[in-house]
């Protein structure tokens, strides 16, 4: 099940680059979110503050609170702890190019010190099931390397490897641009799969993918948060000018 | 004029190339030549014979390679790596790594004899003789710039998106460099230490005056070793034809050893097994 | 650990084995015996610690090594330094009976470097003044004109070259380079050039500076060639067009265009090469002679500084010897650090920011 992520007063920076300005919102949990905006309004940086990626970077920095269930993410634990309880999917699918299928969706687990083989075997099924990628490579699991599959498979194979550590939120960081538009159905109905056991955060240029998979979407734009509102509403009767010039395509 | 000058410069450009061709198939050829013409069992299972007797080998001298590479590599591999680690994964852009990286070049420059002193004074000298040990040391410190600029090399062919999906799951850091940056990047550094296994197997100078050489069956690192190299010098400046005979026995051994570990780097960093998914 | 309260997931206090068969509502409870499972994990910050710290140890002791060799050359060397100081690069003791200079005496105790560095010197410049030319020509002919076929087969014969171990090159210059000179070169220098006094007929084993000055030019050219090519190719190639379009022959664009800039980072190459050569040991001394004298003849056998170590080290008669030979080391050590590092920050000038550009 997933949990809500409530978000207050988040600021964040590269070098003197101020990113994200006061951005507030609550995110619904077990739902879809969708953030839009043009690029570089700061909707990557803003997921990536979500799971601690933002600061592996050592320009980078955060200010501000973020809780996802009752956990305060930059105060109560370490980046490690964040990340294996908020996976995420990046824009380009990067499986480990050395392993196999197995191990790459077994990677989370076994990394982190996770030894029962036969508990590992169900999980990466089980995984590999939600992400609708287990009838293509249930015969070559251990035999294929994660590198080997087409662009798509391996998008879902990312999926499977971040749902095998049974994360409490998901962020998906573009999942779907660099592919092509099958795999990207592919994509977003397993997003409308996923939604009732997880807490979906995903980042999109595509406003028809927003409107499809997300209950709440956000628009960005130069680092702040425009406006925040269910989906229907965003696309249909927007509060604010900005966010009707952006989805009317006035703009960006 | 314009264009005779012209044609001069790409005459002049092939006949430079010529020139640096020529004397590396003169070596190549004259080493097979020499070397196949005078290599035989005995030369892989038996100790040299006594100053002029023919016959005899160099298995003395190819067991003590064995035994300083083995010692050089224990020494040189782990540190190498970690620095190369330290370089790619932790120092990218820091004043340290460029201070790391610009003296491991430089260092990489200082004649090997240098080190032999440096090994002589160090340990031959407090201990008042000539040593195997002594010998691998000053092998194993001189890999260690080598190691370490191949390793970071390699690690930054890594595709960056790898590390953060591994940093993206809550693997621990040091879990994440060493199960998936390093062993994505592991044929490259596996290739790149051989290279600089390679390189130091055929060093002559920095053992002249710490493993010294030994004509007879020693594995022991406390006494003088035999290496390849040294007994290659050795034969070579000897008056004898059968040693002379030997010297081109073992160039040939060494030179294979080498050309397999630089064929194998090339074959690996341009096939771009390191590329990865994205 | 931080304890952290998980409300929302249901906990399960063991591990349930799940039996074969799942029912949907399965995965949810088993998964949150993996959430258990790594919530239980710690967060490995002290492992984290080491592991870095360990690392930066280990990059560390590359400035160790500089370090150690350093003071173990100079704590050796104390000794003939505070005998002869600075003369002992320059000065040569004069026999008070045949008024001769002397340079190199171990068993009388007398010791000047000059012949070595002499030696070494010559040889050296001997070597840059035939493997330069054939350098750039070849990087000129590799990076310019070179069909795209041969390219990669000729890189890595440049490569192996560079691999070679000095005692093969000085083995094959012993028996294949030295006798070649000797029997067809050496006489037709002393015929043409003898007049200018630097090629005397007076050494009929072929073994001198000439020998050593050649098979330093064919073991350096590798290295400033490659290095070369490295910084012809970081010439931007809009610098080529720019030139072509003005008319130019491909000559003329390689001079202007490609030479002009990379200029820098070739003298850079050719410093590097030169530090190669100052401290290559073993093929020198196989072919150099091996004889402590100053002759103004090249055909002259002598010695260099890494040659008389080689020779001497291992069975040197006193300390005072030994110390003399440590601080030609020094000598040798301090000479080769600065023209290296001064050749990587002139390569460095010319290649930085400029990604080497795949042709």
């Amino acid at each position: 099940m997933g949990v809500g992520i409530e978000v207050v007063n988040l600021n964040a920076w590269y070098a003197a680059n101020h990113t994200l300005q006061d951005i507030n919102l609550n995110i619904p949990a077990n739902h879809a979110t969708a953030l839009i905006g043009p690029s570089g309004c700061g909707k990557s940086t803003f997921v990536r503050c979500l799971n601690r990626m933002h600061e592996t970077n050592p320009i980078a920095r955060v200010t501000g609170t973020v809780r996802i269930g009752d956990l305060d993410i930059y105060k109560d634990a370490k980046p490690v702890e964040i990340r294996r309880r908020v996976g995420m999917v990046f824009q380009r699918p990067n499986p480990f190019p050395t392993m196999s299928i197995y191990d790459n969706v077994a990677a989370g687990l076994k990394l982190n010190g996770y030894r029962n083989r036969r508990l590992l075997d169900e999980i990466v099924e089980q995984s590999l099931k939600d992400s609708a990628l287990w009838d293509e490579v249930k015969d070559d699991l251990k035999k294929k390397s994660g590198a080997s599959l087409s662009g798509g498979q391996q998008q879902r194979l990312c999926i499977a490897r971040a749902l095998a550590v049974d994360p409490e939120v998901l962020l998906m960081d573009e999942p779907a641009s660099a592919l092509d538009p099958v795999s990207t159905s592919k994509i977003e109905d397993l997003i409308f799969e996923l939604k009732s056991q997880y807490t979906i955060v995903i980042v999109t240029h595509n406003m028809q993918q927003a409107a499809r998979v997300a209950e709440k979407t956000g628009f960005f734009l130069n680092g702040r948060m425009v406006e925040f509102d269910s989906t229907h509403k965003i696309f249909t009767n927007p509060s604010d000018k900005r966010t009707e010039d952006y989805i009317t395509g006035r703009f960006g | 004029m314009r264009t005779a000058t012209d044609g001069l410069a790409t005459g002049l450009a092939v006949l430079s190339t010529v020139l640096v061709v020529a004397p590396l198939v003169a070596i190549f050829v004259y080493l097979i030549y020499k070397g196949a013409s005078s290599l035989s069992l005995a030369f892989f299972t038996q100790v040299p014979k006594p100053e002029g007797e023919t016959g005899g080998g160099m298995a003395n001298a190819i067991v003590g390679s064995a035994v300083l590479l083995g010692l050089a590599s224990l020494i040189g591999v782990p540190i190498g790596i970690s620095g190369g680690i330290f370089l790619a994964e932790f120092g990218r852009g820091t004043k340290l790594a460029n201070a790391v990286r610009f003296t491991a070049d430089v260092l990489n420059g200082v004649p090997s004899i240098v080190m032999g002193i440096a090994v002589y004074s160090l340990i031959v000298y407090q201990q008042k003789h000539f040593s195997a040990f002594s010998g691998g040391v000053a092998l194993g410190i001189m890999m260690i710039p080598t190691v370490t600029r191949t390793t970071e090399e390699m690690l930054l062919m890594v595709p960056h998106a790898v590390r953060e999906a591994a940093l993206a799951l809550g693997v621990p850091n040091w879990r994440s460099v060493l199960s998936i940056t390093v062993k994505t990047a592991s044929p490259g550094i596996i290739t790149g230490c051989m290279l600089a296994f390679a390189r130091v197997a055929g060093e002559t100078a920095p053992l002249i005056f710490t493993a010294l050489g030994n004509s007879n069956w020693s594995v022991n690192l406390n006494e003088p070793i035999a290496a390849l190299p040294l007994q290659i010098y050795t034969y070579a400046i000897s008056p004898y034809d059968d040693l002379h005979r030997l010297a081109w026995a073992g160039a040939l051994v060494l030179i294979v050893l080498i050309v397999a570990a630089v064929s194998l780097v090339r074959y690996v960093t341009s096939r771009g097994v390191l590329k990865g998914a994205s | 650990m931080p304890e952290i309260s998980n409300s929302q997931a249901p906990v399960q206090p063991e591990p349930s084995p799940p039996d074969g068969q799942q029912p949907a509502g399965a995965a949810a409870a088993e998964g949150s015996a993996i959430r258990q499972f790594l919530l239980l994990r710690g967060n490995s910050a002290i492992a984290d610690r080491g592991f870095h710290w360990l690392m930066v140890l280990c990059a560390l002791s590359i400035f160790g090594i500089v370090a150690l060799i350093a003071t173990e050359l100079v704590v050796r060397s104390h000794l003939a330094w505070s005998q002869f100081g600075l003369g002992f690069f320059f000065k040569a003791f004069i026999d008070p009976y045949s008024k001769l200079p002397m340079y190199w005496d171990p068993v009388n105790g007398h010791f000047s470097a000059l012949p070595f560095v002499y030696g070494t010197l010559v040889s050296s410049f001997l070597a840059l003044l035939l493997a330069v030319p054939l350098a750039i020509g070849l990087a000129v002919f590799l990076t310019e004109m070179c069909p795209r076929m041969l390219r990669a087969p000729l890189a890595f014969v440049t490569e192996l070259l560079a691999a070679i171990p000095s005692v093969i090159y000085g083995l094959w210059a012993v028996f294949v380079l030295v006798p070649l000179l000797r029997e067809h070169v050496n006489p037709w220098l002393i015929k043409l050039l003898g007049w200018t006094g630097l090629f005397n007929d007076d050494n009929p084993t072929g073994l001198g500076f000439v020998s050593a000055g050649v098979i330093l030019a064919i073991m350096i050219l590798p290295i400033i060639s490659s290095l070369t090519r490295e910084v012809m190719n970081a010439v931007p190639g809009s610098q080529r067009e720019a030139v072509l379009a003005l008319g130019a022959t491909r000559w003329e664009m390689i001079r202007m265009g490609v030479l002009r800039n990379a200029r820098i980072g070739i003298v850079g190459a050719v410093i590097l090469g030169l530090g190669r050569a100052l401290g290559e040991t073993m093929a020198v001394t196989m072919v150099i002679g091996n004889t402590p004298q100053i002759q103004r003849s090249l055909l002259a056998s002598g010695s260099s500084m890494a040659s008389v170590i080689a020779n001497e080290y291992a069975e040197a008669s006193g300390d005072l010897h030994l110390s003399a030979l440590t601080e030609i080391g020094l000598a040798l050590f301090i000479v080769t650090i600065i023209v290296n590092a001064l050749a990587r920050l002139l390569v460095w000038a010319v290649t930085r920011g400029a990604p080497a550009q795949v042709h």
